[in-house]
């Protein structure tokens, strides 16, 4: 009971030390907003250029099932990429208690490490739902002043690959995190992940326009699918009202592929269960990964990572 | 004893940091522990407290053994670490609710131990303001508050006063002495202050991960540290005196410093060059001469 006490006061204690720093806070809006730029700016008319170009020739069809399914697609990227995105920045709370040795303070009180570990997950994926749950809500809010075409189950589905995504994010950032220890390498890590995760999920450029080669080698990454199942929620309800509108299947299934609701790895088709297998399964792999670090990390030695022997510094302030 | 300590060993890869040691600390008493950076301060501290793990040897706290009952050993230490590791964002007030919370302390209990830290260390008008809009010294006071939240019967002080302006330094002592007089508390000291140091009931001296010295500051101060006589005239002949004695002489401009053996010493040299003697003082060795003679450096130096 007491243990409970502590582990909630901690994440407590994580949460407002990560809204406080408005700096933290701002670099984990910075992919949305980038997103957001972009799409104002050209990606919005790119995207209804592309939907268009699958349609037959003089096919016409409403303006808002148009906007309505280019401010989906962008939700579903902002959604995927965010979840890990926002996941990295607000665990940098666990670094920044490394480097200036709050991790100590707790070390010397009568608290669990498996404790002090959890606290650092839960609150993480507490900060991230709750960052996520207002982009999605601001996204909603767009999509219902532009088309709003989404039923009620997808509405529910979209909030379960949300919080899928969330999930994958929190325990990814969590594992990698917990063996940076400098501020150089939280610098590192926090512009690898900014920059390229984007890219590598396929939220800030369809995968279908890559190479074949490339393609492949993406759909071996599971945060692929995590935007896949995304785009699959926010995309269904659309594209049932331009097929309701009279838009042929080949249309339908040119739009899939080139806007990756539909995935291929080495020419095989990935269904929507199939997506989530692998998600999960990932995401499951990754709780084991997060389980064995918090229970075995001190009697597990990691010697493919480097520590500098810095005596002075790491063990000797005095 | 509330610290004993027998035949500690710690190293890390080939550094031996703790090399063999042991020392006890008796309860109520301020107790110094001295070395350089890397000598093995921080490390027997970290030890202690639980931070790191020993590779040998005994560690009790408050009659506890810390293999066997850590917890209850850190309850019973309170930590000031050289380095503020309050959170910075947030306000002074949330940061001792959240360290108190980890003790179990909730609620009306935290309220009146709050109370009782912001009367002790007048912390009023800077609990509500975040840690990096602080003063150093403040940051201080906030940092001691945090250690004491839980009525620790051992407060350890991981160099408390470095970088600290000398009006914080003595506010921050007027603290500690107060807790030691009014809460019988433990105080375990890691300073380059040699005022400090010579403050102590007891000092220990680190070099190289092993106890080079230990004691009361008068006893070192007998056993390792020269007395000196001051001469303020006749300075060529005071000089060519000792020179041929072979004595250790410093030359001012004001002054000649003849470095001897022990107070006693004075008697004969009175007696024999009583001409010397109508301008001087003899001066008592301080714990930096203890700490250069025994160590070969200078903590001033490192």
């Amino acid at each position: 009971m007491m243990e409970t006490k502590k582990f909630i006061s901690l994440i407590g204690r994580n949460t407002k030390t990560y809204f406080k720093d408005k700096f933290l806070f701002f670099t984990s809006l910075l992919t949305p907003l980038m997103l957001l730029i972009l799409f104002f700016t050209f990606l919005r008319n790119v995207y209804i250029d592309s939907f268009k170009a699958a349609f037959p020739p003089d096919f016409a069809i409403d303006n808002r099932l148009l906007n309505g399914m280019a401010g989906a697609w962008l939700l579903s990227s902002v959604i995927s990429v965010s979840s890990v995105t926002v996941a990295f920045c607000a665990n940098m709370v666990v670094v920044d208690d490394k480097i200036h040795k709050a991790i100590n303070d707790f070390k010397v009180a009568p608290v669990g490490s498996t404790t002090i570990s959890l606290s650092y997950f839960v609150s993480n994926f507490f900060v991230v739902t709750l960052v996520m749950l207002c982009v999605l809500a601001l996204g909603f809010i767009y999509l219902a002043a532009v088309g709003w075409y989404i039923t009620v189950g997808d509405f529910f589905m979209i909030l379960l690959g949300c919080l899928c995504n969330i999930l994958f994010g929190s325990l990814l950032s969590t594992i990698i995190l917990s063996f940076v220890n400098s501020q150089g390498m939280q610098s590192a890590v926090a512009t690898l992940i900014s920059a390229l995760y984007g890219f590598i999920s396929g939220a800030y450029m369809p995968i279908s326009s890559f190479a074949t080669g490339l393609q492949n080698f993406l759909g071996l990454l599971p945060g692929t699918y995590g935007t896949s199942i995304m785009r699959n929620h926010c995309m269904s309800g659309y594209l049932s009202a331009m097929s309701s509108a009279g838009l042929p299947d080949d249309a339908i299934k040119a739009i899939r592929d080139g806007f990756d609701a539909n995935i291929y790895v080495f020419g095989n088709s990935i269904s929507l269960p199939a997506m989530y297998g692998i998600f999960l399964g990932t995401t499951a792999a990754l709780l084991v990964i997060f389980v064995l670090l918090v229970f075995f990390k001190d009697k597990i030695s990691f010697k493919f990572i480097k520590k500098p022997i810095n005596l002075k510094k790491n063990s000797e302030t005095a | 004893m509330i610290v004993e300590i027998k035949n500690l060993h710690k190293s890390f890869k080939d550094v031996k940091a703790v090399d063999d040691i042991s020392f006890s600390v008796k309860e109520g008493e301020l107790f110094a522990f001295l070395g350089v950076n890397g000598a093995g301060k921080s490390t027997t501290i970290n030890i202690i407290s639980g931070i790191l793990n020993k590779d040998r040897g005994s560690v009790f706290v408050c009659g506890e053994d810390i293999d066997k009952n850590a917890d209850k050993i850190k309850s019973s230490i309170g930590i000031v670490f050289q380095n503020s590791v309050l959170d910075k964002k947030l306000s002074g007030y949330d940061n001792l609710k959240y360290r108190a919370a980890l003790y179990g302390i909730f609620g009306a209990e935290f309220k009146k131990r709050l109370q009782e830290m912001t009367e002790l260390l007048d912390l009023k008008d800077i609990l509500k303001r975040p840690i990096n809009k602080l003063s150093g010294g403040q940051k201080r006071r906030l940092d001691i508050a945090r250690a004491l939240i839980h009525r620790p019967k051992l407060l350890i002080l991981d160099e408390p006063t470095t970088g600290l302006d000398p009006k914080t330094r003595i506010t921050v002592w007027k603290v500690i002495d107060t807790l030691r007089k009014e809460e019988g508390l433990t105080v375990f000291l890691t300073t380059h202050y040699m005022e400090e140091a010579s403050d102590s009931d007891f000092v220990v001296i680190l070099d190289s991960g092993k106890i080079v010295a230990q004691g009361t500051p008068h006893d070192l101060k007998n056993e390792y540290a020269g007395d000196y006589i001051k001469f303020y005239n006749n300075k060529d002949k005071v000089k060519e005196y000792f020179e041929s004695l072979n004595k250790n002489i410093k030359e001012e401009r004001d002054f000649v410093i003849v470095e001897i053996d022990s107070t006693k010493e004075v008697h004969k040299y009175l007696e024999s060059n009583p001409e010397f003697f109508d301008d001087f003082e003899v001066l008592k060795g301080n714990m930096d001469d203890v700490f250069l003679n025994v160590t070969g450096k200078n903590l001033k130096d490192v």
